[in-house]
């Protein structure tokens, strides 16, 4: 939900639209809330029920003015979530043939203000396939991820302007630099991927790059999800398959020997084994045995609050081993 | 290196029961608060807060303290005569958003007959792209949300053959990771409240086949913290509403046994506001219908007596899904 009643208070110098002598002409329209439903009942604050009485007003009778585009800034002020402002604002800046660069200035106010709705958002996309100029996407996403790393609308939108307009040249970059920041932060390993499913796609070069960075990002943290994921993301274009990857294998296998016990190292060597099994590579390393042990130890031990989970793939381990279901 | 995972601290003194009675009065009393300023601002959602509301009380077996018939007449006058959308509020633009809700809560009271119902199909059909992928309205965004209101409406009015569900389907499917999750839109990041949808979406259409089932199921298990709560994407805070979005999950694809269910009901009843009764995202906070119909629902899930059973897919009393014989699918 948008907050913006921070201004209420804020706001001494605000004069009523009714008190105000270039508003005489409109009758203000109250909101039709049906009859008395206890569910719908609303108590409207006094300045936001003056503002939307006379955006009702004005929409009423379809006025495209310099007054009208000034109600509905206060009237998203009041409430950024309300497409119907919003769609309405969009028309009278057609009508009165508007300065759209100006506007996205106003959007890039309303973003910061309500950096978690979708109708500003919107706008902002809208204005700029208006201009089909993306060139300040990039700076607005980013000051807004600086402020939210994971912001999914901030994503979003950079996702969508980098993909319309091309804009991948510097975008691995920018994304170390976010992981550098913070290792764990989701959205951004997805954005790695997103960049070179758009951009190389994962040739062996790629995967072998990839494989390495991420490797290393797993040792500063061990226990991050986010990496793990990204790793299992990448090896699936690696037709060597898991196991037989000796560089991830290795790095496993060390981890493991050093004393780690994440739960997604172990995870990873549990598939490792599911592999083997599966494709009767008979490679002594990952043998069934062994993967139902590790299964064992994170139902016990490492990762107890997935019990269930692990029980369940012990015992379709066992019957893949038996041959009761296809691998 | 030891980083602290983000979660919170279950402390003793938070609730452990069910106050349902609290809950009734909450829900029974939102927004009648002359200084419930929040609430006055929300016309643009109310008819979503009205399924929220509504949805909750009758998975409790309290909804005959609303009065019916104007809640039906409200929604009659939401509804556009030219698009046959239906919208948040009286005179505002229709959206798929609250033409879903409507819906909803008019097949909850069995009186579906009250809208123009070719006027709904025709508006949800005119949102489909040539992709396959939808709209929220005329003007708005495509997101892997419209496609689940699309098929969750028109299969509650029995009419989804009036779009293209081939190609709704492919659109779904390409937003699909390597992870099993869903996002927004092609190669977004898996997000628990968009995997709802998409696989609400598959349910609907009898496509869960195209799912990944125990990648997805995997992940959406990693999201329970030590807490017991759910988060919606990895290193998010907990919070109630994913225990909604995550369990439903769970359930459409037939996993739900894999997570803790012990502890997530702990995180559940620890959310529960002990004055005013509702349910907030996290302990302490303030309290809202759309936190407390996940609140409910979602202990549905996990068997608590005192709630009727809730249908995954549609968030919905089960008898209500029964009665319009509707069979959305499950994996085993």
């Amino acid at each position: 939900m948008s907050d913006s009643s921070s201004e209420e208070n804020e706001d001494t110098t605000w004069v009523f639209y009714r008190d105000r002598p270039e508003w005489k002409d409109i009758e203000p329209l109250s909101q039709d809330d049906g009859v008395d439903v206890p569910v719908v009942e609303i108590a409207y604050s006094e300045k936001f029920k003056d503002v939307y009485d006379y955006f009702r007003a004005v929409v009423q009778q379809n006025e495209q003015s310099e007054r009208a585009l000034q109600l509905t800034e206060d009237a998203v002020k009041l409430n950024a979530a309300n497409y119907t402002v919003w769609q309405y604002r969009r028309n009278i800046l057609k009508s009165l043939n508007k300065d759209l660069w100006e506007e996205m200035k106003f959007a890039e106010k309303m973003i910061n203000q309500n950096p978690k709705n979708y109708q500003v958002w919107h706008h902002r996309k809208v204005l700029v396939e208006e201009l089909n100029d993306a060139s300040k996407e990039l700076y607005l996403t980013e000051i807004m991820l600086a402020q939210d790393a994971k912001n999914y609308h901030a994503w979003q939108h950079r996702q969508w302007a980098i993909k319309t307009y091309k804009l991948f040249d510097d975008e691995l970059n920018y994304v170390d630099e976010l992981l550098i920041q913070d290792i764990r932060n989701n959205s951004a390993w997805n954005q790695r991927y997103f960049v070179i499913n758009n951009t190389t796609g994962f040739t062996k070069e790629v995967i072998e790059k990839e494989t390495d960075y991420t490797l290393k990002k797993i040792e500063i943290a061990k226990e991050n999800e986010s990496a793990w994921n990204y790793l299992r993301g990448i090896l699936l274009h690696d037709e060597r398959g898991l196991s037989k990857n000796t560089e991830v294998s290795k790095f496993c296998e060390n981890l493991y020997t050093s004393g780690c016990h994440s739960p997604f190292l172990i995870a990873m060597i549990v598939d490792m084994c599911d592999e083997n099994v599966s494709k009767k590579h008979n490679d002594p390393n990952f043998s069934l045995e062994r993967a139902l042990n590790l299964c064992d130890d994170l139902a016990t031990k490492y990762d107890i609050i997935r019990k269930k989970y692990w029980e369940y793939f012990a015992n379709v381990l066992k019957e893949k081993a038996e041959g009761k279901v296809s691998p | 290196m030891a980083v602290p995972l983000k979660d919170i601290e279950i402390k003793e003194e938070y609730p452990k029961t069910l106050l349902l009675e609290k809950h009734i009065k909450f829900i029974k009393q939102y927004g009648q608060s002359e200084n419930d300023f929040e609430y006055g601002m929300t016309d643009y959602l109310r008819v979503s807060g009205m399924y929220w509301g509504l949805t909750a009380l009758e998975l409790v077996d309290k909804l005959d303290s609303l009065p019916k018939e104007e809640v039906i007449g409200f929604i009659q006058k939401c509804q556009d005569p030219e698009t046959g959308g239906i919208s948040a509020c009286i005179d505002h633009d229709p959206h798929l958003l609250h033409t879903l809700s409507a819906v909803q809560i008019l097949c909850i009271y069995n009186r579906i007959d009250a809208i123009d119902v070719e006027g709904v199909i025709k508006y949800v059909a005119s949102l489909q792209l040539p992709d396959g992928s939808f709209t929220g309205d005329k003007w708005g965004e495509v997101d892997t949300r419209f496609s689940f209101c699309a098929v969750a409406t028109l299969s509650l009015l029995k009419r989804l053959n009036a779009i293209n569900v081939d190609k709704a389907v492919e659109f779904v499917k390409s937003c699909m990771n390597f992870d099993g999750g869903f996002g927004s839109r092609p190669k977004s990041e898996s997000h628990a409240g968009l995997i709802y949808c998409c696989l609400g979406f598959l349910s609907v259409t009898g496509r869960l086949d195209i799912v990944e089932q125990d990648t997805l199921a995997w992940w959406l298990c990693e999201r329970q913290l030590s807490s017991g709560g759910l988060n919606g994407r990895p290193e998010k805070l907990p919070d109630v509403c994913y225990s909604w979005w995550v369990l439903s999950s769970l359930s459409i694809i037939g996993r739900l046994h894999w997570i803790s269910s012990e502890t997530l009901k702990r995180f559940i009843l620890a959310c529960q506001d002990t004055e005013s009764g509702g349910f907030a995202d996290r302990p302490g906070d303030i309290p809202d219908p759309f936190h407390t119909l996940f609140g409910l629902a979602a202990l549905s899930l996990l068997g608590f007596g005192d709630i009727k059973q809730v249908n995954p897919t549609y968030c919905m009393p089960q008898y209500v899904i029964d009665r319009l014989q509707l069979k959305p699918q499950v994996l085993k």
